[in-house]
C-alpha cells in the first residue's frame, strides 16, 4: 500500500480546468475524482476582491461601533428608563440597547468572518487520504515479541505473590477517590426522617397556623372545596432556619366531604373530612399544591406527578414514588386544630435510607 | 277660642285651613314613609327575584334543574351564593357552551342588570357568598401590592404561574391567565372558588388579604417589561422550546447555508 497521494485523484489529472468531464470512459463505476476547480469572480476580479475586503471591514467596523454603543449607553442610559417600542410593548430601555449593541457586535464579527472565508480565503480543494490507523505487520510482530520477552524476564507470571500484591495495590488505590468523597459532607442521619412536627404528642398537641393570617384555625374555617397552607406553631418567618424548616414542615389544608373519601385509614386521620397532606412531592421534592377541588387530585408542577387527594394521596400518574405523608390532626378543647405527632413516614423524595 | 271663632269668616281663613291640612298631611306621611320605603324595597327585591327565575328558566334551568336543585348534566345551585353567579355568567363560563373537562371563558350575553337578576334568585335558594362591592375590591393602599405579591406566591402562583399567565392542569383542565380580568371577577373567583379552582374563604384568607391579591394582580397587568421577550412569562417551557426550536433552529440553518454554497455542491 502506498502512502504517497495517489496522482490520479488530484484535479490536475482531469484535463483543462473548468471542465467537468470525469474519467468514466468504459468504465461506469470507475473513481470520478475530484471536479475541477471553478475560480470565484473575487478570484479573477481584483475590483471584486478590493470590494468583498471592503465589505468585510466595513461589518468589522460596525462590530467595532456596535461595541462602543454598548459601552456608551451602559454609561448613557438610565436604568429605571422605560420605552415604547413597537412590537415589544413598553420595555427597559437600558437591557434593549445593551442586548441590540452586544448582538450586533457579535453578529458583524461573524458574519464578516462567513464572508472573508467565502470571497477571499483560498477555496482550493486538499484531498486528505485517510489510511488505517494501526501500524504495519512488522512493526506489531516486533512489539508483541518485545512484551513477551519483557513479561517472561521480570518473572511477573512465576512470582505469583508480587503479581497478587500488586493487583491488590492497583485496586485499592481508586479507594482512596472515595474516601474523598466524604468530604461532601455529613450524612443527614435523622434529620430527613424528622419534620417539625415531632414535637407534638398527644399530651401535648401542636397548633396549626395558617400560612396567610399566621394565626391557628378552627375547623368550621375549613370548608369543604377550599385549600389551606398551614405550618406548625412557633415556626416564624423571621427564624434563621425558616426556609429548611419549612421545606419539610409545609402542610396543605383540604376538606371533602365524608362520603368522597375512599381511603378509611386517611379519613381517621382527618378531622371531620379535613386533611392534612404534605406539600412536599415525594419524587424530588417540589412544593405541590395545584389541588383540583372537583376531583381531589393534586398535580406536581415539576413532573406532573399526581395523587388522589381522596384515596390517601395515592399515586395516580407520574414518577412519584410514595403517597403524600398525612398528618394525624383532630382539634383541642377550645377547637382549634392541632396536630398530634409526626408524619408516619418520612417527607419528600425518596432517600437511601427511607424505608 | 272667641278670637279664632270671631275670625272664622275671615277672607284668609280658607287658606290657613290649607296650609294646617298640607302640614298634617306632610307630618304623616314623614311618619310613615320609612316603613313604606322597606316596603317597597322589599317589592323590588321580590321582583328581581321573580324576573331572576324567568331568566334562569329559559337560561340555565336545563341543567341545573327548574329551582336550581341540580340534575345529572349540572350541579346543585342552593348555597352557591349571588357571588358565584356573578362571576360564571359575567366571565360568560355559564351557560356553558359545551360539557367537558373545562368550561372555558367566552362572550357574556347577559347584562349586569339580567345578572344580577339570576344572582337574586339564586341567592335566594340558600345562603352563600355574596358578590362584593366595589369598596371591598378596590385597594387604596400602595403597600398592598407588596403584601399581595407575597399572598399571590402562597396561593395562587403554583396553578397561575407567578406572573398570572396560567398553566396546565390535568387531563385537558388549565388554570386561566389572570390578564385583563377585571377586580371584582378574581375577587369572586377567590370568594367561590369555581370550576376546580379551590376556594379560599374568609376565614382562611381574610377580606383584607384578597383585596391586596386583586391590587397585585391588577398590578402585573401594568408592569412594564424589563427588556427582551417575555415568551408569555410562562416559564423554563416556552423558553426551552424557543432556545431549541428558533435558537438552535437559526444556527442549524446558517450552518447549512454556509455549507451549502461550497464548489464541491455547485455541481450538482
Amino acid at each position: 500500500m502506498s502512502h504517497d497521494m495517489s496522482e490520479d485523484k488530484l484535479p490536475e489529472s482531469h484535463g483543462s480546468a473548468g471542465q467537468h468531464e470525469v474519467a468514466s470512459h468504459g468504465d461506469p463505476f470507475a473513481d470520478p475524482g475530484l471536479p475541477a476547480h471553478e475560480p470565484r469572480r473575487t478570484d479573477i476580479d481584483e475590483r471584486a476582491a478590493k470590494r468583498a475586503e471592503r465589505q468585510v471591514s466595513l461589518m468589522f467596523v460596525v462590530s467595532m461601533l456596535a461595541t462602543v454603543g454598548f459601552i456608551a449607553s451602559y454609561v448613557a442610559i438610565d436604568a429605571d428608563k422605560i420605552v415604547y417600542i413597537f412590537p415589544l410593548g413598553h420595555v427597559s430601555a437600558l437591557n434593549f440597547a445593551l442586548g441590540l449593541t452586544l448582538g450586533v457586535a457579535l453578529f458583524c464579527i461573524g458574519a464578516g468572518a462567513v464572508h472573508w472565508a467565502r470571497t477571499l480565503m483560498s477555496d482550493h480543494e486538499l484531498p486528505a487520504e485517510r489510511h488505517p490507523i494501526e501500524a504495519d505487520d512488522e512493526v506489531r510482530a516486533d512489539v508483541i515479541e518485545q512484551f513477551k520477552t519483557g513479561a517472561a524476564e521480570s518473572g511477573f507470571g512465576r512470582r505469583k505473590m508480587i503479581r497478587n500484591t500488586l493487583i491488590g495495590s492497583m485496586a485499592l488505590v481508586p479507594l482512596s477517590g472515595v474516601v474523598l468523597l466524604r468530604d461532601l459532607g455529613p450524612l443527614p442521619e435523622k434529620k430527613l426522617q424528622h419534620t417539625g412536627w415531632d414535637l407534638a404528642t398527644p399530651e401535648h398537641p401542636l397548633p396549626l397556623v395558617n400560612m396567610n393570617t399566621n394565626k391557628p384555625m378552627k375547623a368550621e374555617d375549613i370548608v369543604v372545596g377550599s385549600l389551606t397552607f398551614a405550618k406548625p406553631e412557633g415556626l416564624e418567618e423571621d427564624d434563621e432556619t425558616f426556609q429548611q424548616q419549612i421545606a419539610k414542615d409545609a402542610l396543605m389544608l383540604v376538606r371533602i366531604a365524608p362520603e368522597n373519601i375512599k381511603d378509611k385509614d386517611s379519613a381517621e386521620l382527618g378531622f371531620e373530612g379535613i386533611l392534612a397532606y404534605s406539600k412536599i412531592c415525594t419524587h424530588v421534592g417540589c412544593p405541590i399544591s395545584l389541588y383540583e377541588q372537583q376531583t381531589h387530585h393534586a398535580l406536581c408542577p415539576c413532573h406532573q406527578s399526581t395523587f388522589d387527594l381522596a384515596d390517601g394521596a395515592r399515586v395516580i400518574f407520574g414518577p412519584a414514588g410514595h403517597p403524600l405523608p398525612q398528618l394525624k390532626i383532630t382539634t383541642n378543647e377550645e377547637g382549634f386544630l392541632v396536630a398530634t405527632g409526626d408524619f408516619a413516614e418520612p417527607v419528600g423524595p425518596s432517600f437511601w435510607e427511607r424505608s | 277660642m272667641k278670637k279664632l271663632s270671631a275670625r272664622r269668616r275671615h277672607p284668609l281663613a280658607a287658606l290657613v285651613v290649607l296650609l294646617l291640612a298640607l302640614a298634617a298631611t306632610g307630618g304623616l306621611y314623614a311618619a310613615f314613609a320609612p316603613a313604606e320605603k322597606a316596603q317597597a324595597d322589599t317589592a323590588a327585591q321580590s321582583l328581581a327575584i321573580d324576573e331572576g327565575k324567568k331568566l334562569f328558566a329559559v337560561g340555565c334551568s336545563s341543567c341545573h334543574g327548574l329551582n336550581g336543585e341540580g340534575s345529572s348534566d349540572g350541579p346543585s345551585l342552593v348555597g352557591v351564593g349571588s357571588a358565584a353567579v356573578d362571576f360564571q355568567v359575567a366571565t360568560g363560563r355559564m351557560p356553558a357552551q359545551q360539557p367537558g373537562a373545562q368550561v372555558p371563558k367566552k362572550k357574556n350575553i347577559y347584562t349586569q342588570h339580567e345578572i344580577d337578576q339570576l344572582a337574586a334568585f339564586v341567592a335566594s335558594l340558600g345562603p352563600g357568598p355574596v358578590a362584593p362591592t366595589e369598596k371591598q375590591y378596590t385597594s387604596t393602599n400602595p403597600d398592598d401590592v407588596a403584601a399581595g405579591g407575597e399572598l399571590f406566591r402562597t396561593n395562587c402562583a403554583q396553578c397561575h404561574n407567578f406572573a398570572g399567565q396560567g398553566g396546565a392542569l390535568t387531563q385537558g383542565k388549565y388554570a386561566p391567565s389572570l390578564e385583563g380580568v377585571e377586580a371584582k371577577h378574581i375577587y369572586e373567583a377567590m370568594q367561590t372558588g369555581p370550576q376546580n379552582m379551590p376556594s379560599f374563604p374568609d376565614t382562611t384568607m381574610p377580606e383584607e388579604q384578597k383585596r391586596q391579591i386583586v391590587a397585585f394582580v391588577r398590578n402585573l397587568n401594568e408592569e412594564p417589561n424589563p427588556g427582551g421577550l417575555t415568551l408569555g412569562s410562562l416559564g423554563p417551557v416556552t423558553e426551552g422550546l424557543f432556545g431549541w426550536i428558533f435558537g438552535l433552529g437559526v444556527l442549524i440553518a446558517v450552518a447549512i447555508w454556509v455549507a451549502a454554497h461550497t464548489t464541491k455542491a455547485r455541481k450538482s
